[in-house]
This record gives C-alpha cells, structure tokens and sequence, in this order.
C-alpha cells in the first residue's frame, strides 16, 4: 500500500494494489453447483452459460453446414433428398443468425466483461439478466419442437407467400424468434442502463473503452429494431394461422411489404452481429501492440453511425423484389454511406499498428485474419449495393460468400479472438498456445477455400439455396465442400485445447498480456464481486505509455470506496492531475 | 489479372451485359489494390515493430486530422462514383426500348410457361429473335419466384399479384440458362429454362409453324396442355415416382388419402385435385402443389380428363 499526495487541498489516500496471482476467491469457487449456476444473478456466469449455449449452437448449425456442403460435393442427389436440403439449409441460417451470431459476443463475451470494463460488480438489473438468458432458452425450446414436428423449409428469410403455404412448421419457428427477441431486447436495455449509470467513478464517456461503446450502439440497435421483427413475425402467425390477409396477394395482401418489415429489423441485425466485433478488435489490437488506439473518437462515434445509418438502408436487399425505382435508388446511394465508417475503423486498426510493439499471439492473429477477411466482406458488399452489379449478382453464391466474408470472417473470427483474449480471465488458466497458432491457420485456409471459389461460381450465374446445379458449377462446389471440412478441422482443434485448457490447463497470471484494461486489473478468474472495492479510474484504457506499477491505480478513501458520493468528489480533485498525465 | 475478372463472368451476350462487366471489373480493381495495400501494411508491421521486449515503449499517437479526412473523403468520392455508375446501367436495365418484343412469361412451381404473340405456348423454353429488344413480362400463379439469365446480366422477382418485367437484346443465335434466384420449396434448383436465339427469319417461321396454341381433339388438347400447364414436371406420364402420384394408371385407380380412407379417381376427383390440391391427399406424397383455380377453364379441365383417361 502507498499513499500519494495530491496538490489540491485534499489529502488523498491511494490505494495501488496489484490483482494476485493465486486468488482463493473467486466467482468460480463462490456459489457452487448446478443449481447455484442456474439461479444465479452473476453476469460473469450468466456470460459463461450463454457462452456454452452459444458454442452448442454453433456446433449443431456447423455440422449442419458441413452436411449440406457434402450433399452439393455433386449435382443432384449425393446422399439426401431435396426436401432435407432444404430444412437443413433453413436451420443452418436460422440457428446461426438468431441463436448463435446475434446473442454471441453481447451476451455471452459482452455479459462477463463489460460490467468489469466499468468496474461494476454488475449489470444495472442483474435479475433481468438471468431472465434474458430463460427467454432464449424458452425460445430454443420451441424451434426444437419445430424439428421434432415438420421442420422448417422457409429459409431464414420466412418469404411470404411461400411460408404461408408452406407444410412445414412455421408457426413454431416464429413463435420461437418472437420470443428470443424479447431477450435481445430486454439484454439491450440492461446493457445501455448499465452503460449510463453503473461506470465507476473516474469513467467519463471519453475514457470508456472502444468495447463497450461498440456494446452501447449494438444495445441501442437490439432495443430499436428487434420489435419490428416480433411484429413481423406476428403478423405472419396470424396470416397462417387465422387467414388475416397481410402479405398473401390471394388474401389481398402484398409480398413485397413482408420483405421490407423483415429486412428492417434482419439489416439492422447485421450490424446487432458485426459492431460488438469491432469492439473486441480494438480491445486486442491496443493490447497486442501496445499502443493508444488511433482515432478513439473516429473509432467510437462510427459505430454508432454505423447504427443510425444502419437503420436506413434495408432496400438494399429488395433491388430485384419490385419496389419502386426511387426507392432502389435512395437505397443504393445510402448503402455506400454504410460502408464508410467501417472503411474508417479498418484504417484506423492498421494505423494503431504503427510503431507499437506487436506481439502475434493467439488473439492477435485472429484480429489480422479478421482485417483481411472483413476487408473482403467489405469490398463485396461496396460491389453489392452497385444497383446494376447486384441486379446480376443477388440471391447468387456471389451474396452468400459475401455474407459469410461478414459474418464468419468477421463476427466469428472476431468472436475467437475475443474468446482466446478473455480465455485466462474467465477460466483462469492459459491455452496452447502453437496448437492455438496451428487451429488459427487451419481455420484462415479452410475459409478462403470453401468461400472465395463461391464469388466465382456466384458471379457465373450459380444460384443460392440449389439442391441441385448445372455441371459447369461442379469444380467450385468440390473445392467448397474440402474447405469447409478443413474449417471444420480447424473448430475441432480448438475445441480439443479449449477443453484440455479447462481441465488441465496451466494457470494464468492476473494479466497475461500486460493489458491496461481494467478487466485486468481485477484477478483471474475475477472475485465474484470483480473487484476488491470500487475502483477509482484515473488512467485511460487505452494508456499504453504508463508505466503498468503507475497504471494500476484503485483508490480507497475512508469509505473503503463504498460511498460513490465522496468517492466522485475525489476524482473531481483529481482531474486535474490526470489531464496532466494525459498531456505530458 | 483483368483474365481473371473475365473468368468470374460469363460470357456477355447481351448489351445490357457491358455496363455492368465494366463496372465489376472497376469495383474489383480498385478493391484489389486497397486489399494488397491493406495486407501489405499489416504484415509489414508485424515486421518492422514486433515486440522486442516487454518494456517495448510506443509514442503516444491520438490522432491525425489530415490522414483521417483524407481516407474518409477518398474512399467517399470513390464510392459516389460507384454508385452513380451503377445507377445509370441500371436506369439501362429498366427503359424498355420501344420497338421490343415482348413475351409472357408466366412462373409456378416448378417451371416457366411462355405464351407469344401469335397463341404460340412453349414450357421452359423462350424462344427469341436476335438482335431484336426482347421484353419478358413476368408473373407468378403461386409463389415468389425469380427470372435470373446470367448471359444478360438481367433478374427481376416473379411476384404473384403483379407484373414485372426484364429486357434484352440478344446479340448471336444460341442457348442461354434461365435460373429461378428465388426459394420457391421442392423442385426450387430444377426450375430452369433455356432461351433459345434464333435468326429473326428462323423465329418468324418457328412462331408460325407453332402458332394458335393448343388444338386438335380433346385428348390431344390434353396431351399438349399437361405439358404447358407444367402438370407433368411432377407429375410422370409413365409410372415413375415424382413429386406427385403419377398419371399412369390414374384413372379408376383406388388411392389411399392420408386421411385414412380410399377414393376411386373419377371426373370430379380429378378437377378437385386441380383447383384445390390441398383437399386430398394421397398417402406418401406432401402437399405441395398450388392450386388452379383462376388459371386454367373448364373446358382444359375436361380435356385434361379425356387425356388422362387414355394413360391406362
């Protein structure tokens, strides 16, 4: 313990403390048991349950993929029937979209670190959180109950008329997404609620981290859109159900109308899934070279434009559907808008490169693979919103590979490098690290293989959702399908060093990475309460320049920190030296 | 490099095709060099300013005005252009020059049924003259469905309830792939089509020889309707096993409904299994077939029987 003086009247006691390396408390030990798990309000661990969840559903929607990437090794029929085909491709998307890449980073990484990102002890309403986390499962029950019945044959998308007349079972599926959304939802509340009020003293909004801002516009994005999706998917239940005419023209109703309630709350999810992305990549990129994130505010108020103009260009994905002609174009010309912000944020991820001290661990890598891949994503997507380019090239395999490009070589990626960054903090114990570097590689060529031959074949005419193809397209499909197995190679690595890690892993130091998070200034695994005492933050997350002793400041007054009152006033005083430190 | 962009097409045979080629090439060559200078840059300092030691100190660098305008302001112009050229080839796919020819395309599950000017019907062929603006109206009896030739770079959405329409102009005499781009259930990847191109002389004289529609006695006006009305893309005419219960035999057959009881195929089995598919359904098939009702007469209807009768 040391104690500083401050040049303002007030003496003020410091309290530097550096998080053990062997905590005997922690969340892991506290509360234990599968009924303590299932009941508790702790966001660490209901980060971790949705974090299992997640990883279950990625699990059966990638062995999904893998299946239907085996029946299109030929034309016509491999080994499945066309109608199993067809389920199988509208459970992969469905299961992916809605169960594993929208609650994934927010709800499962975003649940465990943000509030410790705040130096909270929690989420505003920790009760709501575990209800979140119900609802999903609530809603997981009744898509499996659609499997159990007549599956589902829709697509993702649930296109009217088809899904009104469709044999298999909708009703079930909708039921299931209305319900999930209310978790997106309800978790977006909790998160810009905890945002606002639960930062600890000394966190201004300019020192937040990039994490949680990318997690604030994602929040505003899940609270905002996801309604319009319970209503869509509403007003599709009754059309089956009770025969009200909505979408249906037989019943007077209008198709197109269904596609544009459904693409503005499915657009906006795109950025619901990529922006906490964004998040994790600045969190690593600053840690792994050491460096000040270039352009914190460019970095920070794009993701939130990203959210507003997010909002606005879901035509996008209607250019062929018949909408009017200004609308096609007002949708085209604000797609591009789109793409700038993001465009940004790639350059200002490299230009924090510069002159840092770069260490290519495990997280690292994947943020490298992850620039490349986006990148791509990003140049397709510019190729899509060209109104005559996309005439050509919508609902081909040029759309899919660029989704995947996305959402995989993005959210995903981004996703595991979050995952191997956090892994010591929520676990306590360190990976294997080559056999890591190893899986990293296999999943880096698995994907170029099995998505960059689809901009080919998309590009020459080959259809999305085709059980069946022309001969010319074989090639390409043979060398998709060895891809996508590689790739499923690579997720089995990891899945074997995750495990081993778990069970016999070594321990982890509190802060491997010598990271100025405040994350890791707390132990690893973090105490149940995160942190000791209510922190006090002086520095930025990002202050690579001061010295780590100098960095890791807790502060406790007479009140042990407990009183926010006096604890604020203290930061108030210290202001002023930390405008000096931030200056000097 | 510009092999390999030509690769990722096929052949233009349209010129509809050359604005937007020109533009996908445009997009993907400056896409090209960003991505190397990207990856460039990121392997360059992974190089240059990899951890030496872990008491490494890095400059503190917040930001840098004219660097960030200028990769905010570039790429922005970049993309007005982008956009603006797109814009105008596709102002290009949606004005219908005046002299086109135009043809009635009529989309259901799973096939595409053309009428021509002169009562002529083909299924899943289209045929058309060259060198001549050709005009594709659209419509759907059943789903969504979508009217994709990669050859003239031209799709639009089949949408039941309204008319769409695509235009060509297709430049040498040959086939080209129709592909429906919209998930329409079953037999969604087998609903395809060939155009085929034929001299203005050739297809004058094909439109004649198959003018007037469908004609000749009731059992042969049966025979040519089960093939236009697209009956026969599940339905076999000679006992194999599709999508539905085959025609072979059909008539006086005993089936067995999923409702557990039997019916004999008569006359008005027949006509209810046309306009209301749904009613019954024979064990081991789904219910996938869209109704007829309001696109098919009576007087087809009977002669749709008189044909199926003769199928012993």
């Amino acid at each position: 313990m040391a104690t500083a003086e401050v040049s303002n009247k007030k003496t003020l006691k410091v309290q530097r403390f550096k998080p053990s390396d062997n905590p005997t408390n922690t969340y892991l030990t506290d509360e234990k048991g599968v009924w303590a798990w299932m009941t508790t309000v702790d966001h660490k661990k209901i980060g971790i349950m949705y974090l299992v969840s997640v990883a279950f559903f990625f699990a059966v929607g990638g062995a999904l993929a893998l299946l239907l990437r085996t029946e299109l090794l030929t034309p016509a029929k491999t080994f499945i029937e066309a109608d199993t085909y067809n389920q199988l491709f509208t459970l992969h998307g469905a299961i992916m979209v809605f169960f594993v890449l929208v609650p994934s980073i927010p709800a499962a990484l975003g649940n465990f670190i943000m509030p410790m990102q705040l130096g909270a002890k929690d989420v505003a309403f920790p009760r709501l959180n575990l209800a979140s986390f119900y609802i999903y499962v609530i809603g997981a029950i009744f898509t499996f109950i659609a499997l159990a019945q007549h599956g589902l044959d829709t697509g993702w998308t649930f296109y009217t008329p088809y899904s009104t007349q469709s044999s298999s079972s909708v009703i079930w599926v909708t039921m299931g997404v209305f319900i999930l959304g209310f978790s997106s939802i309800l978790t977006g509340t909790n998160f810009i609620t905890t945002i606002h009020k639960m930062r600890a003293p000394g966190i201004t909004w300019g020192k937040l981290p990039l994490n949680v801002w990318a997690l604030y516009a994602t929040s505003i994005i899940q609270v905002l859109a996801t309604p319009v999706l319970a209503i869509t998917v509403l007003l599709l239940t009754m059309e089956r159900w009770l025969g009200f005419g909505i979408f249906d023209p037989a019943l007077g109703g209008d198709p197109v109308l269904f596609q544009h309630f459904f693409w503005f709350y499915s657009h906006p999810a795109v950025y619901i899934m990529i922006v906490p992305g964004f998040g994790i990549i600045s969190e690593v990129i600053s840690t792994f070279s050491k460096k000040t994130v270039f352009g914190y505010w460019a970095i920070a108020l794009s993701s939130l434009a990203i959210a507003f103009i997010g909002f606005l260009v879901w035509g996008h994905h209607m250019f062929t559907s018949g909408q009017s002609a200004v609308a096609t174009t007002v949708f085209s010309f604000l797609t591009f808008l789109v793409g700038i912000p993001t465009g940004i944020k790639i350059f200002n991820w490299i230009a924090t490169l510069y002159r840092g001290s770069i260490k290519m661990d495990t997280p690292m890598i994947y943020v490298f693979i992850f620039l490349f891949l986006f990148s791509i994503g990003g140049f397709t997507g510019i190729m899509l919103g060209a109104l005559s380019v996309d005439i050509h090239l919508h609902d081909t395999y040029y759309v899919v590979a660029h989704f995947h490009y996305v959402m995989m070589g993005g959210t995903l990626i981004a996703l595991l490098a979050g995952l191997h960054f956090w892994w010591p903090k929520m676990t306590g114990k360190l990976y294997n690290e080559p056999l890591a570097k190893i899986a990293s590689g296999f999943i880096f060529v698995g994907f170029n293989v099995t998505f960059l031959p689809q901009f080919v074949m998309g590009a020459q005419g080959m259809p999305r959702r085709y059980y069946n193809y022309v001969d010319q397209f074989t090639p390409f499909h043979q060398t998709s399908t060895i891809g996508s197995y590689i790739l499923g190679v690579g997720f089995l690595i990891i899945l074997y060093y995750l495990m081993h890690s778990l069970f016999k892993g070594a321990k982890s130091p509190a802060n491997p990475w010598g990271s100025r998070g405040l994350e890791w200034q707390a132990t690893s695994p973090p105490d149940f309460h995160n942190f000791d005492h209510t922190p006090v933050v002086i520095h930025g997350p990002y202050d690579y320049h001061q010295p780590m002793e100098e960095f890791q400041l807790g502060l406790a007054v007479d009140t042990n920190g407990h009183d926010p009152e006096s604890a604020k006033e203290i930061v108030d005083e210290k202001r002023d030296e930390w405008k000096n430190y931030s200056l000097g | 490099m510009g092999r390999l962009f030509d690769f990722m097409l096929p052949e233009a045979k349209s010129p509809t095709a050359e604005s937007t080629d020109a533009l996908f090439h445009f997009i993907n060559e400056v896409s090209l060099v960003l991505l190397i200078g990207i990856t460039f840059a990121l392997i360059y300092f992974a190089i240059k300013y990899r951890r030496k030691s872990e008491d490494d100190e890095t400059p503190v660098i917040t930001h840098n005005n004219t660097l960030e305008i200028t990769w905010s302001v570039v790429p922005l112009l970049v993309c007005f252009v982008v956009f603006g050229w797109g814009y105008s080839g596709w102002l290009n796919l949606k004005s219908v020059p005046d002299n086109a020819y135009e043809i009635q395309v009529s989309a259901y599950k799973w096939g595409w049924n053309a009428k021509y000017i002169n009562g002529a019907q083909t299924l899943n062929e289209i045929h058309v003259p060259e060198g001549r603006p050709v005009k594709i109206v659209l419509q759907s009896s059943d789903v969504l469905h979508s009217f994709f030739v990669p050859d003239y770079r031209v799709k639009h959405d089949v949408v039941p309830g309204r008319y769409t329409y695509v235009w060509f102009e297709a430049n040498e005499v040959g086939e080209s792939q129709v592909f429906c781009t919209e998930y329409c259930g079953t037999g969604h990847s087998d609903m395809l089509a060939k155009i085929i191109v034929h001299t203005e002389d050739d297809f004058e004289t094909w439109l004649e020889k198959n003018g007037g529609g469908v004609s000749g006695t009731p059992v042969e006006q049966g025979k040519q309707l089960v093939q236009l009305q697209g009956c026969v893309t599940c339905h076999s005419e000679d006992g194999s096993k599709k999508i539905g219960p085959s025609f072979k035999g059909l008539w006086e057959r005993q089936e067995n409904l999923t409702d557990g009881s039997t019916i004999t195929v008569d006359e008005n089995y027949i006509r209810e299994s046309i306009l209301n598919p749904g009613a019954k359904i024979v064990q081991g098939y789904d219910n996938v077939m869209s109704p007829y009702e309001g696109r098919i007469t009576d007087d087809e209807i009977t002669n749709i029987i008189e044909y199926l009768k003769t199928l012993k």
